[in-house]
């Protein structure tokens, strides 16, 4: 009976560390802290440092089908984790695997897929 | 006649030179931080690890000022406040979207509105200059040390993402993103050691900030370090 209190209490108290620690935010937050400021606030690739910077290379237009149906789910994670330039595109993709975690990377790519309404390519 | 209106002048001169001596003695920074300031401003840390913490912050942390900021400039600004980061401290907070394309909405992106006096800022900037950093190596890079600008760029501006978010001046010519703080005048308002220890871990300032954590070898931090506190 103690034992079961006791790993009750555990639970509870790991569940509050973990919400204190954000694990709670969605993968919506984490597409709007680092994502927006470039991809923007639709996901078209017009996001500020677009349209008041001025990127060399646009940032991608997340809500284009049929340029994201080119891309594998595959490619798509590479390109958050390791930057643009490791898929062959722009530099100012920023690599994000030092800040985020697979699973958060995991759940942008399938972000991505919701807002080009789009299925990956083979 | 003549003689004795420049030794009057003088003699004010050093009248008011004392005075406003006097008057920061008698300042107590931390006094004019609470009243003037941190209403807006974390001053005791640590920074918000949640990103609706980050939406909810009014303007940067300020409990590693001292390990951040030059002391002339800090001085300087708290008289007369501008706009360092040109979509406010959380970009989120000033944007307008129309036909699927985001704009800062400008009226809401506001400089610092508490002006201090001389007297003040010389007291607050004392106070912030004592909130430093324990861990932040200090001497890490000689700010005199030569460097390649050409090289600096190419990593500034195509190797790495910097220039997506940060406005720079290049031979008189402004370029750069503004998600980020402008750095067009970081030569007087950071210092070089923390500008380092920033783009080596952004995360362990602000957990939440939006710069990436890249890996760089020292060679290049120190080099993208000297390029920015060479911007005027």
């Amino acid at each position: 009976m103690n034992r079961l209190a006791l790993s009750l209490g555990c639970i509870i108290a790991a569940a509050a560390v973990a919400m204190a620690d954000g694990q709670t935010e969605t993968v919506e937050d984490t597409y709007r802290l680092y994502c927006v400021q470039c991809h923007g606030t639709a996901g078209t690739g017009q996001g500020i440092n677009q349209t008041a910077g001025g990127l060399a290379v646009s940032a991608r237009d997340h809500t284009n089908s049929v340029e994201m149906s080119k891309l594998t789910d595959e490619e798509i994670r590479r390109a958050i984790a390791k930057g643009g330039d490791a898929v062959q595109k722009s530099e100012l993709m920023p690599p994000w695997e030092g800040v985020l975690s697979a699973k958060e990377i995991g759940d942008l790519v399938a972000l991505t897929r919701k807002l080009c309404k789009c299925v990956a390519a083979k | 006649m003549a003689r004795s209106r420049i030794l009057n002048a003088a003699a004010g001169g050093l009248f008011l030179a004392t005075a406003v001596v006097g008057e920061a003695a008698a300042l107590d920074g931390k006094a004019v931080f609470a009243e003037k300031c941190a209403s807006c401003h974390n001053i005791t840390g640590p920074a918000s690890t949640t990103f609706h913490g980050v939406l909810q912050r009014k303007a940067p942390d300020l409990f590693y000022a001292g390990s951040k900021f030059q002391r002339e400039w800090l001085v300087r600004w708290l008289q007369s406040p501008s706009r360092i980061r040109p979509s406010g401290t959380m970009f989120l907070n000033h944007l307008v979207t129309e036909d699927g394309k985001d704009r800062i909405d400008e009226g809401a992106v506001k400089p610092c509105a508490s002006r201090l006096s001389a007297a003040e800022s010389e007291a607050v900037a004392d106070y912030l200059m004592t909130h430093r950093d324990a861990k932040m190596r200090a001497g890490v890079v000689d700010r005199d040390k030569k460097f390649s600008t050409s090289r600096a760029l190419q990593l500034f501006t195509k190797q790495y993402p910097c220039v997506g978010c940060h406005r720079v001046r290049v031979r008189d010519k402004e370029t750069g993103g503004v998600s980020g703080p402008a750095l067009t005048d970081a030569s007087e308002r950071l210092n070089p050691d923390w500008v380092y220890a920033r783009i080596e871990n952004p995360q362990y300032w602000d957990p939440k900030t939006w710069m990436p954590k890249i890996d760089l070898s020292h060679e290049k931090r120190e080099i993208l370090t000297l390029f920015l506190v060479s911007r005027k």
